[in-house]
């Protein structure tokens, strides 16, 4: 079944845009991960990127990152085109990706470190991180000596502390229990009040999506494209604890749902 | 290990028993070639001072780490490498498998075409018997790596410098230790055979002398100074590997 594929159009000035995907195709010999993708990313805000598995949504992820390269299309990053991997934008990697053998106060400095930052001065930085994200008192911990939640923390920490623009989660949360991931996205949406950054996030969870986001671009798969781009409106400014009751939040649950259905085996 | 479930006996008291069986062997004179253990132990207290036998050590103990340090220099890096690079490991591990399990002794004469009698070619055959399964392992543990952990530092601007140091080493770090414990093993083996091969020096000289005159306690004597250097070395190691273990399972 072939979807049309809803395109926004390209208008570079009328929003402030901090990442735009342009023509974007992937693929690996034959198959076609990512098919002549656009998209753009409002600064200051999140978009998610929401979709059955193998839709492409971590390939397009790391694309944006500058780990993948493109086969053709380009993806800019503040009006620059990206060629690699960059101080502009921070990963959050869905298995944490932290260094065993290093305390959690090295771990979220650890790319301060690979920038050259003197470590009095990197310390201080990740010091901060690590008391700002909860983590207080576990600086000399070791990873494996932490819940998952608190090492997905350590993540968030280390990705924020070298201040990027833009922040990369792929799947952030998944590895997470539930309770604890209810709090991390309470957490992110205080955090994408507060830090001024512009977020990506990769989720296969409706829910999440829904309840995070500024803007929801949901990924269709064979071939992957954007299907639909959804803002929601009403509930944003909401405090935490009433957004799952808002009725917007459960008509656009339900109507990504009733879109999605049939790519679910 | 507890006995009648109360007495907890120390580490490595099977050796009591075995030194005890080796005595009374020693003693039924079955044997000339088995003195008893004490007589043994007598002979290496008297041996251990004499300025033959301290000569000897140091010439041994030289090639030895001479052997091992350039076995560990050479054999981590390209390792590392190997595990990284595709095309460098089609190229190099068929070598360094044929290498693993070559009977190196046979390339000794070759060695010494090449190298000489002296030092030079004793050092080289104690880093032939050591480097491949330090290369191996070095590998084993780069190819099981877990790729986010490359991703993040690429990610967050890592030189392919700053991966090599910061990421793949440590990474492989317990299998790199695991490698090297068993290369010195096999260092010990090369190092003698290259003092009774290439030329009569060290402990290999010893062996040679001893075993010539029919000495064989004194022979004991020096086989066992050499398996004490052997499993205090590997038991360093085997202490280093486990500093690292609480990593080894959550790569």
């Amino acid at each position: 079944m072939v979807m049309p594929q809803t395109e926004r159009a390209f208008t570079p000035d009328t929003v402030d845009d901090a990442v735009t995907v342009k023509r974007i195709t992937k693929s690996y010999g034959a198959v076609e991960a990512l098919k002549n993708m656009t998209l753009s990313f409002p600064r200051g805000e999140l978009t998610s990127l929401l979709g059955p598995s193998g839709c492409g949504k971590t390939t397009l992820l790391k694309i944006i990152a500058g780990l993948l390269e493109p086969t053709s299309g380009e993806v800019l990053v503040n009006g620059r085109a990206v060629t690699g991997p960059g101080p502009d934008r921070a990963f959050v990697f869905q298995d944490f990706a932290l260094l065993p053998w290093a305390s959690v106060m090295r771990n979220v400095a650890f790319g301060l470190e690979l920038r050259g930052v003197a470590q009095s001065e990197r310390e201080a930085i990740a010091e901060k991180y690590i008391a700002h994200v909860g983590l207080k008192g576990f600086e000399r911990a070791y990873p494996h000596e932490l819940s998952g939640g608190m090492r997905q923390r350590v993540g968030l920490a280390r990705a924020l502390s070298v201040d990027a623009d833009v922040l990369l989660m792929d799947e952030p949360f998944s590895a997470v229990d539930e309770q604890t991931r209810r709090k991390f996205q309470e957490d992110l949406l205080n955090l994408v009040k507060t830090e001024n950054k512009t977020f990506i996030f990769v989720t296969h969870s409706i829910e999440e999506a829904v309840y995070v986001s500024d803007q929801i671009a949901i990924l269709l798969p064979r071939p992957s494209r954007v299907s639909q781009i959804i803002r929601p409106q009403g509930f944003r400014d909401k405090d935490v604890d009433n957004i799952r009751r808002d009725p917007e939040y459960l008509d656009i649950v339900d109507d990504i749902w009733s879109s999605l259905r049939s790519y679910v085996e | 290990m507890l006995v009648l479930g109360k007495y907890r006996l120390p580490g490595m008291s099977s050796l009591l028993l075995w030194a005890l069986l080796w005595e009374i062997v020693g003693r039924s004179g079955l044997t000339f070639f088995v003195p008893p253990f004490s007589e043994v132990c007598v002979t290496l207290f008297n041996v251990i001072g004499t300025p033959a036998f301290v000569k000897a050590l140091q010439e041994t103990a030289v090639a030895f780490f001479a052997g091992v340090f350039f076995a560990i220099v050479i054999g981590i890096p390209v390792g590392i490498l190997m595990g990284k690079s595709r095309l460098l490991d089609e190229l190099l591990l068929p070598w360094v498998n044929m290498f693993l399990s070559a009977p190196l002794t046979a390339l000794v004469p070759v060695l010494m075409v090449l190298f000489g009698f002296g030092m030079q070619a004793i050092i080289i055959t104690t880093t032939l018997f050591a480097i491949w399964i330090i290369i191996l392992n070095a590998r084993a543990g780069v190819m099981q790596i877990n790729r986010s952990l490359v991703e993040m530092a690429r990610s967050f601007g890592a030189t392919p410098m700053d991966a090599f140091v910061k990421i793949y080493f440590w990474a492989a770090l317990p299998e790199i230790l695991g490698g090297v414990r068993i290369g010195v093993i096999r260092a010990v083996k090369g190092v003698i055979i290259g003092q009774l091969l290439i030329s009569i020096v060290g402990f290999g000289a010893l062996f040679e002398l001893y075993s010539a005159n029919f000495l064989m306690a004194h022979f004991w004597a020096v086989l066992l100074v050499l398996f004490a250097m052997a499993f205090a070395v590997s038991e360093l190691l085997a202490a280093l590997e486990r500093r690292v273990a609480y990593y080894a399972a959550s790569r």
